[in-house]
């Protein structure tokens, strides 16, 4: 379950599996597997679709199917979740079992881990009781290779009765044969297999773990039997007992450091780029002879509120996205989870927790769609209810120009960034120490429970493909996430300048919800334009900024924004102070979600109470800490 | 010589074989058996997280973490030298 378009977007929310055949002819494959045994790398590879991947167990929730060509015949290929059995006790292993079942599938292609081979083979076991039409594939060979694995692939197809074939999905070996195998076993009769002897043993799970055993007994052989212990040496450092925490602090703060000082120019140069198409465009328009409102709609409305949203949001966007995919990749996401599992547990939640809130810093909305992994529903309910406390990456923005502005100062020296990094961090620190709070209420009141028991994956390390991993995070997410911002934040722009040149009584429409908010927005310790822009940016946290700057601007007279001083001097003028900054950057960690995310959690809980609870609990949250900061700060000035 | 306990008495690098699996809840008794968790399986204690709980071990090729509260349902049987 990655950040990708499709789960971001409301096609998340997988509403029932429908196989769309190009051609009456066309064959069905089911994709199945264990977790992480890079079952989407096979399927992108096969489909030429780039399905998100990532190193840690649970990423693929929802089923994905690919269409492709192989020697003229047309294949629809469905991805399963992964699962370790088709025992079903959680919803993904019954989504894949009832795939299998179903009868839909011409073939199964059971995708397999070489550097654990004996533990997928349950998987392949259960299979064969329902199917003959299996191939086997036998993937990550270069892993295994490396760790002096050796695996035997005519002995394995052997004993199980059906084609077994070694693949390495990240370089495409193997893939053709893989296809070959799969071809030619959809054209055979049904065969028999292997059967497991179920009347040895005391209980099904015994009987299948024995059977894989014999199986693999001869099959697989470990040269090194320790190749683990390479691994540890990394592990000792990343959950080490006094390693963990400072490295995991250090490792956040690195990567706003790298963020913030990374898009300082850029967002400078685009900003500039940008007003200068502005001036242009003005110009053009004069020159058209259009009528002064509509160049005043589309320009200073719906085209400069773009322009903030582009220049403000794309350069962190465009560097954070890879970087964490990165660590994703690599599979660091799942030691946080074991580093972090005690505090959860303190607060009687799950430990994957962890994992869904990492999945957060991207997007909320795909956050909550993660909170699948979690298996009690109790502990599914509280990380969906506290998601929304990790900034999510529309806010990250807001929070770091925020923190330039008013804390750092705009010159760009590396104390400085260093220092804006370390605020930035200890903001996530503070909304992570939130999360905890919020569960640990919750899982004493309207969620009462003690926490469940669960299993963690730690898979081995893998190198990252660098130049995918920055292409794909790029066009997947960075792009999605800014195509969503610029059509929320167009319309947006356009209300805006409506409201603010339609007047009513007195004064602008803008003025008139601006002073009506204004007592309210106090109280919290900003103002009424702050928070009707924290209004209208429901549709997309992105558009917060450019919302207060366009309103400011509306209003006031400065016509030349091109960085941060002017901007700083623009908030300024409009009354804001430290304390203001403070506010606005608690409120934005803590207020309701966007409405994607609103969406998203009542489909995955089909109930409107716990939506409105997940809107209530982060806007009171953020209510009681801002009101309490704003009249304790204010006291002490 | 030979010890019989739980699978939380074990101590980091050490190796058991697991007796049996005492889970009182079936669901999570088929997780663990999914992850090869059965009697005769050898398990290595890897390693602690860093506030001791859970615990990663070794389970048929896989790292798998478990918390005390689970480690502490199956019953293995270790040898000190080991």
């Amino acid at each position: 379950m990655g950040l990708n378009k499709d789960s971001m977007a409301m096609n998340a929310v997988d509403t029932g599996l429908v196989i769309r055949k190009r051609h009456e002819t066309d064959k069905i494959i089911a994709l199945g597997g264990s977790p992480n045994v890079g079952k989407s790398t096979v399927f992108n590879e096969l489909c030429g679709s780039h399905q998100h991947t990532g190193n840690w167990a649970g990423k693929t929730v929802t089923s994905a199917q690919g269409y492709f060509e192989y020697h003229q015949n047309g294949y629809v290929c469905v991805d399963l979740p992964g699962c370790y059995s088709l025992m079903a006790h959680s919803a993904e292993e019954e989504v894949a079992r009832d795939f299998i079942c179903s009868d839909k599938a011409d073939a199964v292609i059971i995708v397999c881990d070489a550097t654990c081979l004996e533990r997928c083979m349950s998987l392949v076991l259960q299979t064969l009781e329902i199917t003959s039409k299996v191939v086997v594939c036998v993937n990550l060979m270069d892993e295994a290779a490396k760790k002096k694995i050796e695996i035997n692939l005519g002995l394995l197809s052997k004993r199980l009765g059906v084609p077994v074939i070694g693949t390495a999905a990240r370089s495409r070996d193997g893939l053709d044969r893989l296809m070959e195998a799969v071809h030619k076993i959809i054209l055979s009769p049904e065969n028999p297999t292997i059967r497991i002897p179920y009347s040895e043993f005391d209980d099904i799970a015994s009987a299948v773990v024995s059977t894989s055993e014999d199986i693999c007994d001869g099959a697989v052989t470990y040269e090194d039997k320790n190749y683990w212990k390479k691994e540890s040496k990394i592990d000792q450092i990343l959950t080490g007992k006094w390693t963990a925490f400072p490295i995991m602090f250090l490792a956040l703060m690195g990567i706003f450091w790298l963020t913030i000082t990374g898009a300082n120019y850029p967002s400078q140069w685009l900003s500039t780029f940008l007003f200068w198409i502005e001036d242009q465009l003005t110009d053009f328009f004069h020159w058209m002879k259009v009528p002064g409102i509509l160049t005043g709609m589309l320009i200073h409305g719906v085209y400069r509120v773009l322009a903030w949203v582009v220049s403000v949001m794309l350069p962190p966007m465009a560097i954070f996205f890879p970087l964490f995919t990165l660590l994703e990749d690599v599979g660091v996401l799942p030691r946080i989870a074991f580093n972090m599992d005690k505090c959860f547990k303190k607060c009687s939640a799950c430990g994957k927790q962890a994992l869904t809130m990492c999945m957060g810093f991207g997007c909320n909305a795909a956050g909550v769609v993660g909170c699948r992994i979690i298996d009690s529903p109790r502990e599914r309910l509280i990380a969906i209810l506290t998601n929304n406390f990790v900034p999510c990456n529309g806010r990250f923005p807001t929070l770091i120009t925020i923190i330039s502005m008013f804390f750092i100062g705009t010159a760009a020296g590396a104390g400085k960034t260093i220092l804006s990094a370390g605020i930035m961090t200890l903001f996530i620190v503070l909304s992570i120490a939130i999360t905890f709070l919020t569960s640990k209420l919750l899982s004493k009141t309207v969620l009462k429970g003690i926490p469940s028991s669960f299993t963690l994956e730690l898979p081995p390390y893998r190198k990252p493909q660098i130049g995918r991993v920055v292409v794909r995070s790029i066009f997947d997410r960075t792009l999605f996430v800014l195509g969503r911002a610029v059509s929320v934040a167009a319309p947006a722009g356009l209300i805006i300048w409506l409201m603010a040149n339609i007047v009513i009584g007195d004064k602008t429409v803008l003025l008139h919800c601006s002073d009506f908010l204004d007592p309210f927005g106090r109280l919290l310790g900003m103002d009424g334009v702050i928070l009707l822009a924290f209004i209208l940016g429901f549709p997309a946290n992105e558009i917060v900024i450019p919302i207060m700057i366009m309103t400011y601007m509306a209003e006031g007279s400065i016509l030349d924004i091109g960085n941060l001083t002017v901007l700083r001097q623009l908030f300024i003028d409009n009354g804001w102070t430290w304390i203001t900054a403070i506010s606005v950057m608690l409120f934005s960690m803590m207020h309701w979600p966007c409405s994607t995310t609103c969406l998203t959690i009542k489909k995955e809980t089909q109930s409107v109470k716990w939506t409105l609870l997940s809107v209530l609990i982060p806007t009171a949250t953020g209510m009681l800490i801002c009101s309490l900061f704003a009249a304790v700060a204010k006291a002490i000035v | 010589m030979n010890h019989i306990g739980m699978l939380s008495d074990l101590g980091e690098g050490q190796k058991a074989i697991v007796s049996a699996v005492d889970y009182p809840e079936e669901s999570m008794r088929r997780r663990l058996q999914d992850l090869g968790l059965i009697k005769g399986t050898e398990v290595i204690c890897i390693r602690k997280s860093p506030l001791g709980d859970p615990v990663a071990y070794q389970i048929r090729g896989a790292i798998i973490a478990l918390r005390v509260e689970d480690s502490s349902c199956i019953r293995i049987m270790y040898s000190e030298e080991m």
